[in-house]
């Protein structure tokens, strides 16, 4: 779900700290630096990286594509394989029954099992495609809003790790807490208030 | 500020009164939401509610679904010592309306559906319907914050301990 979607989940952050130089070239730095490869990668199980919010299966951020009035709005993808667990059993059980004719065994060890299983995994792994999972973002530099089109928590904190490894600055997210903190303008005194708050006693 | 996996589950009933407040306010005091947020026309509960009741160490959880739904069931939750952790609302100002849902502990936004806008039909489009898209989402990110902004600041007064509770519990004992 994003932002051109016609039903969307949002999480909301508050961006802390400041950019060095100017924000839309840093961010395009960051950008290009920690961006999907375009080429797929055989290897590990999930690749994570930036994409362009126009183009999300061919990252391009060429001459701020990313920047739409005061918003900068680009994406996250993780391109993840998954491996039905059926055809893991298949080749498993094939691997096993190899193995078993090859040795002239009736049993195979703990051990032996558990390795044919990763060498199955890893085999497998190399030969699935991935699937491109595509989530959304609308950063207001000025207000250190950024608003983040999906709840899973896995994307979440795979957003909240790249975002600080490709700007250097730390996402908070905005739950009842944080909001209290950050947005609703309480006083000092307040803010002690919040902090020693315990549930209501109606909602006990 | 603390540790923020620590705030988040020792604050997360702050979300969940917050959304029992806002359906009793819905419900009882329509008027002065709408000096809250004066675009807001009507504010309704849609056609989902879930209820938590943790009492005595105990999860119960009731879940009301559908359109034109009886609420008896979320109020006597209520009365037992309930709370609201996630409702759907229907939000609406002038000819425009934005339905979605809300969930107490996270205040996460789901299922979020937008007033029409524009179709993108070529590149030049684009920015247009983002800038639109984007200005329909500050509303409804507005309203929430602006809500929770005055749900909080009642919460943290003696208001709360010495009216509004035993209001909320009033309101649901009499439906």
């Amino acid at each position: 779900m994003g932002l051109l979607s016609s039903r969307m989940s949002i999480t909301r952050y508050k961006v802390t700290g400041q950019l060095d130089g100017s924000v839309h070239e840093t961010v395009y730095r960051g950008l290009k630096q920690h961006a999907i490869p375009k080429i797929e990668d055989d290897g590990p199980e999930a690749t994570i990286g930036w994409t362009s919010f126009e183009t999300p299966y061919s990252p391009d951020f060429e001459g701020y594509s990313f920047v739409f009035g005061a918003y900068m709005v680009f994406a996250l993808r993780i391109d993840k394989k998954s491996i039905p667990p059926k055809l893991i059993q298949k080749h498993y059980a094939l691997y096993v029954a190899k193995r078993l004719a090859d040795t002239g065994r009736h049993y195979l060890s703990g051990n032996e099992k558990k390795s044919i299983k990763d060498h199955v995994v890893n085999t497998l792994v190399h030969r699935i495609p991935a699937t491109p999972n595509v989530y959304d973002l609308v950063w207001e530099y000025d207000t250190s809003s950024l608003w983040f089109f999906s709840n899973l928590k896995a994307a979440n904190e795979a957003l909240e790790t790249l975002f600080i490894k490709s700007f250097n600055l730390h996402l908070i997210r905005l739950f009842p807490y944080t909001t209290a903190d950050l947005v609703a303008g309480l006083s000092d005194q307040e803010r002690d208030l919040l902090r020693k708050l315990e549930k209501s006693r109606s909602e006990e | 500020m603390l540790n923020i996996a620590v705030a988040y589950s020792r604050y997360k009933f702050l979300g969940n009164e917050f959304l029992t407040w806002l359906w009793f306010m819905i419900e009882t005091d329509l008027s002065r939401l709408r000096k809250y947020d004066t675009d807001l026309v009507s504010l309704t509960v849609g056609n989902r509610l879930v209820l938590e009741n943790t009492r005595y160490n105990a999860k119960e959880t009731v879940t009301i679904k559908g359109d034109n739904a009886s609420m008896e069931e979320g109020l006597l939750a209520i009365t037992k010592g309930a709370a609201v952790t996630e409702i759907h609302l229907s939000y609406k100002t002038g000819a425009q309306t934005w339905e979605f849902s809300l969930k107490g502990e996270s205040l996460n936004i789901s299922n979020l559906k937008l007033p029409e806008t524009g179709p993108v039909e070529t590149p030049d489009d684009l920015e247009g319907v983002v800038l639109e898209k984007v200005y329909l989402i500050e509303k409804v990110i507005g309203l929430v914050n602006n809500l929770f902004t005055h749900f909080i600041h009642l919460r943290v007064s003696n208001t709360w301990d010495n009216q509004t509770a035993s209001r909320i519990r009033k309101w649901a004992t009499s439906n």
